[in-house]
């Protein structure tokens, strides 16, 4: 497998105060992580060197193969959004768009404008939301933007794909359906998925591995691994257990729990 | 004064339109205010989307206020007062920029700085001898008083920029709607607040000939908000929001001319009255 993310010692902060330090780790081509640990602990940032928004504090960091650099589109990149609200009365379809065409000059000319709208169409498409385009944003559930947002950050058919707490507000059953859309367009192109999620129960059944930060440290490894209840208590400072049912399925009690700790 | 001089000349109203139209295209104070009506109903109609969608539209009442200081200003010390204007509401976005976009909701400082600023503008508006008339039509608009050269100077600043928000236009919509993915994207979200904040100030300026510092929102806010209301697609809701703000400013114009009651009233009656039936058509 190619190697899209490493990771050699290192860290992040603000102005010499690290909020993690020391990490290695490496991500290879079409997996799919799930990125864990308590709020505050500095996930969100992880994801904002890989964007090249942020410069690392030490350390070396590649993506690529090269240093991260802004506007990079082979990274499809979903954040938690918070703008969304009964205002927004822009349309699915025009949302998309900006994702193709957002960060150009002027206007598009009749005949790329058609282009650029066929393509968002096919991004809607992948993500069972055709029927959505012409729908306001404001009028969509949770699940239902979510998938808007997932379009828009599918459109470039980027090789790595973030989402910063995707999960955040939405049922069970649509947490299912995400995770699952998630990682059947993940497999069909062969891209690498991050993940970021406050509830590991969702994420089990799907991911590769696991990365999880805890105590200004971060580590990695597969699912079987790191879910047991000695490593997840360390990574939430609290007591959790990790079940596993007849058919060896896994569940995670006491995370929430924790997280209100944390927060 | 202007209001009794167009009492005693103009003739009455008939339902002959064109003939009313007619009479009142005699007087070069009329043909005055319809144009610079209508170059700035226009840039209004188009910067006032994107306050919208920003949710600048507080912000951009208060840059009023903070041009209002810079005008009162400029009289007392002979210069024209729109040029006042100009520099004290671009410093103003300056400030409001550099302070991030978070900033700009910060309702308490803004509505601070806003006082403070109107109040500067009522001591030198009460140091300049010409005190009720300047006061007033800074106020409320008088666009019946325009001259020639200030229309010059409203199309001069129209045309920069109406050009400027086009050359923009795909990245103002992304970094109002998506600024997180629009950072991520490439885009200087710095820079381009600076840039919409500047262009938000000039149009600003220029709105205020016509209905004055206290009743800007009514041109630059409440068009777009209408149009933002009822169309799902960024151009549609431009081209609307232009639509009613042309609309109201023409439908202003005409009807004061033969009602002697001030102008920048019936624009606003015009645009409240838009607003409150857009707001009764059942979402589909």
């Amino acid at each position: 497998m190619a190697e899209l993310i490493r990771a050699e010692s290192l860290s992040a902060g603000y102005k010499s105060k690290a909020i993690w330090q020391d990490a290695n780790f490496v991500v290879e081509k079409g997996e799919f992580i799930g990125l864990l640990g308590a709020n505050g602990a500095g996930k969100t940032t992880l994801f904002r060197l890989l964007l090249g928004l942020e410069i690392p504090l030490s350390g070396k960091l590649s993506i690529f193969a090269k240093q991260p650099e802004r506007g990079s589109p082979r990274i499809g990149y979903v954040p938690q959004r918070r703008t969304i609200d009964a205002e927004t009365k822009i349309q699915a379809l025009e949302y998309v768009l900006m994702g193709i065409s957002g960060n150009k000059w002027g206007f598009s000319l009749p005949a790329q404008a058609s282009k650029e709208k066929k393509q968002a169409l096919k991004a809607l498409e992948h993500v069972d939301a055709l029927g959505l385009a012409h729908k306001r944003l404001n009028q969509l559930s949770g699940g239902e933007q979510q998938r808007i947002f997932l379009a828009q950050a599918l459109v470039g058919k980027p090789d790595l794909l973030l989402l910063d707490e995707p999960l955040a507000n939405l049922d069970i059953r649509r947490e299912t359906e995400l995770i699952r859309l998630v990682q059947k367009i993940a497999k069909e192109n062969n891209m690498a998925v991050i993940l970021i999620a406050h509830d590991i129960n969702p994420l089990l059944p799907v991911v590769d591995r696991i990365i999880y930060i805890a105590n200004g440290k971060i580590a990695s490894g597969k699912v079987d691994t790191v879910v047991t209840s000695d490593s997840l208590s360390d990574l939430y400072e609290a007591p959790i257990e990790v079940l596993r049912d007849s058919k060896g399925r896994l569940a995670v009690l006491g995370v929430e729990e924790a997280m209100h700790h944390a927060s | 004064m202007l209001h009794s001089l167009i009492n005693t000349t103009a003739s009455a109203f008939s339902w002959n339109l064109v003939s009313d139209f007619r009479s009142m295209w005699q007087y070069a104070f009329m043909q005055h205010a319809f144009e610079a009506g209508t170059i700035v109903a226009i840039v209004a109609g188009v910067i006032g989307y994107f306050v919208v969608i920003r949710r600048l539209s507080f912000a951009a009442h208060a840059l009023s206020h903070v041009g209002f200081a810079g005008a009162a200003g400029a009289a007392l010390i002979g210069v024209n007062p729109l040029y006042g204007l100009l520099a004290f509401t671009s410093g103003g976005s300056l400030a409001m920029a550099a302070l991030g976009r978070k900033a700009a909701a910060r309702d308490v400082q803004i509505g601070t700085v806003l006082a403070f600023m109107l109040g500067l503008g009522v001591l030198f508006i009460s140091l300049y001898k010409g005190y009720a008339t300047e006061a007033y039509s800074l106020l409320f608009g008088e666009i019946l008083g325009i001259s020639i050269d200030d229309v010059y100077i409203t199309l001069v600043a129209g045309v920069f920029i109406l050009l400027a928000a086009a050359l923009l236009y795909r990245r103002l919509l992304f970094t109002s709607l998506d600024e997180d993915v629009a950072e991520a994207k490439g885009i200087s979200i710095l820079a381009l607040s600076i840039g919409f904040m500047l262009l938000l100030a000039v149009a600003t300026s220029i709105a205020v000939q016509v209905v004055g510092v206290l009743l800007i929102f009514a041109l630059m806010v409440t068009p777009a908000a209408t149009a933002q209301h009822l169309a799902s697609r960024p151009k549609q809701g431009i081209i609307l929001s232009v639509a009613i703000s042309l609309l109201v400013t023409w439908l202003g114009l005409f009807v004061s001319y033969y009602v002697s009651y001030p102008v920048s009233f019936f624009i606003v009656s015009a645009a409240f009255i838009i607003y409150i039936g857009s707001r009764l058509i059942p979402k589909t």
